[in-house]
């Protein structure tokens, strides 16, 4: 490998690594307890609706498990790489990401893969801790993981458009509690749009949210409310959107070099 | 000698203030470089533009011949930055920041110059202590040590000893002595003019965006070289001749002096009238009264934001 390939290589590998020993240094509140958050609201919905809902003829505890699986992954995905840059941010000790050789890709990819396998960690957390209730068929596999990784991607690449726009922790908390949550609450992880009525089924098609947990659950189950294949396109092209973004900011120096 | 920076005609503005002005200035490698200026004179702004931490709004920056923002991958591997604010990773202990550092400019199996770094800067005993444990002037240290994990060819130090306690400052320049003496281009910003004036071989004085002086720091001494002679006498006053030259502080003749020559002419003129000379001591120019004189030399200029 050319010397320079391989610099660039050892720079990226080494922002990842710092970035998962980061939040693995404080797994307790970093894995820990969006696991133990999903298992109450297992809980608390399961023994509330169990015995009165089937979705798509699955029983409402298997039904929910994938939703809160994909859910908790989403939400800690984008709060990975979210709160990374504007801690080191409002620290300051983004400068020594700033001052060495990394470009702006490097850059990108170490941060949203790192939101990608927090997401991964949490889920297959979640997943673990609520087979115990309920264990969900799992009829194809890699849509699982597909719709895991891209997802978290998504989530990971809008984590790093926060945590470069936001000085403040509020102004983060701002996009997280008015975007990031009705975003994630709202796209089924709780129900079928089906059980909708025809304007909100509407309304959450234009949310791709919706098609990650859509496509995710197609894993387990084998039925959705819409296609995979659909599932996949939008959530690919979201995914490209999102990134070309994210991208373009860290290439504009965009309030890290002013 | 081959150019270590060069900086031509960088000008930058935030808003309606103008930070740089338009600033040219070469650094020739293996110089010790002071760059001096009050609080807002743009030093650190220039420092950033250098590190690619800010961009320039016009002109361009050199590392080694690489330029900061095109070739700006080759550029940072020969610059290492002592920032000035005391900034930290808490999540990671001395040795983690220092190996997670190197990685970053690809260099993996550095233990061997990180241990170096850190028993030339005091802190072997520290090398698993978390960050957060440290104490300010740990931090400082470990952030001069983040600065050298690569090796870089040319030393940008802002404010290093802010904080710092006068062993370890003796300590820290001594290290960075050595590093100078091996050929390492530093550049350093400082509020101590003493360190300046002991350190640096050649010095520019910024002021509002713009380099007001730039020469060797035995130039500038010389330029603004006026000895004053501090007397306390008895007897009779101070003899009329001398009092073009003189002004009284608390009891104390303070006559100013344009060379040594003078001195024996003073003496001879009290002794003839009697003086009786109960202290008498000669005062050197100090880079402090060079930058006092820039400074008021140049406090008539318009302000260049306006």
């Amino acid at each position: 490998m050319p010397a320079v390939a391989c610099l660039v290589m050892y720079g990226f590998r080494t922002l990842l690594y710092k970035e998962v020993l980061r939040f693995w240094k404080v797994s307790f509140q970093t894995v820990g307890a969006p696991v133990l958050t999903a298992l109450l609201y297992l809980l608390i919905f399961s023994h509330a609706l169990e015995a009165h809902v089937q979705v798509h003829g699955v029983a409402y505890t298997a039904f929910l498990i994938p939703g809160l699986v994909m859910m908790s992954a989403l939400q800690n995905a984008f709060a990975n790489s979210s709160s990374s840059l504007i801690q080191s941010k409002v620290t300051g000790s983004l400068v020594f990401v700033l001052l060495p050789p990394i470009s702006y890709a490097e850059f990108f990819l170490a941060y949203v893969t790192a939101a990608i396998l927090r997401g991964l960690m949490v889920g297959i957390g979640v997943l673990l801790v609520t087979v115990w209730f309920s264990l969900p068929a799992l009829t194809a596999p890699v849509w699982v993981l597909v719709f895991l990784i891209l997802g978290g991607g998504i989530m990971g690449a809008l984590g790093v458009i926060a945590g470069i726009w936001a000085d403040k922790f509020d102004q983060l908390a701002a996009f997280q509690n008015f975007l990031i949550m009705p975003l994630t609450m709202l796209s089924g992880v709780f129900y079928s749009i089906h059980s909708l009525p025809e304007f909100w089924q509407q309304v959450s098609r234009f949310n791709p949210v919706f098609y990650m947990i859509d496509g995710f659950r197609f894993g387990f189950f084998g039925v959705s409310d819409v296609s995979p294949e659909t599932s996949l396109v939008v959530v690919g092209a979201s995914l490209l959107l999102v990134s070309a973004a994210a991208l373009a900011l860290l290439r504009s120096g965009y309030k890290l070099r002013s | 000698m081959s150019v270590a920076v060069a900086i031509d005609g960088v000008a930058k503005r935030f808003g309606s203030l103008r930070a740089l002005a338009g600033v040219s200035l070469r650094i020739a490698e293996g110089e010790f470089f002071g760059l001096l200026g009050p609080n807002g004179a743009g030093k650190t702004t220039l420092i950033s533009c250098l590190a690619g931490l800010g961009r320039p709004d016009a002109g361009s920056l050199t590392v080694m011949g690489h330029d900061v923002v095109s070739d700006y991958r080759a550029a940072r591997r020969l610059l290492g930055v002592v920032p000035q604010e005391l900034v930290f990773d808490p999540f990671f202990s001395v040795r983690e920041t220092l190996r997670i550092q190197s990685g970053y400019f690809g260099i993996r199996d550095n233990d061997a110059w990180i241990d170096e770094i850190l028993a030339n800067l005091d802190l072997t005993a520290k090398a698993d202590t978390n960050m957060r444990r440290l104490s300010g002037g740990m931090k400082r240290r470990v952030l001069v040590a983040q600065a050298l994990v690569h090796k870089p060819p040319v030393i940008v130090l802002d404010e290093p000893t802010a904080g710092v306690d006068v062993e370890l400052r003796q300590g820290l320049w001594q290290f960075i002595r050595r590093l100078n003496r091996d050929g390492h281009t530093v550049i350093l910003t400082t509020h101590y003019l003493e360190e300046a004036q002991a350190l640096c071989g050649r010095i520019a004085i910024l002021k509002q965006g713009q380099i007001i002086a730039l020469d060797t720091t035995s130039n500038l001494l010389a330029r603004f070289s006026r000895q004053t002679l501090r007397l306390r006498i008895s007897g009779v006053p101070l003899p009329q001749p001398l009092h073009a030259r003189a002004s009284e502080h608390e009891g104390e003749w303070i006559l100013q002096l344009t060379s040594p020559d003078e001195i024996e002419p003073v003496l001879s003129t009290l002794r003839q009238a009697g003086c009786r000379i109960e202290d008498l001591h000669l005062v050197q120019t100090d880079l402090e009264d060079v930058f006092l004189g820039l400074m008021q030399e140049n406090s008539c200029q318009p302000s260049p934001a306006s």
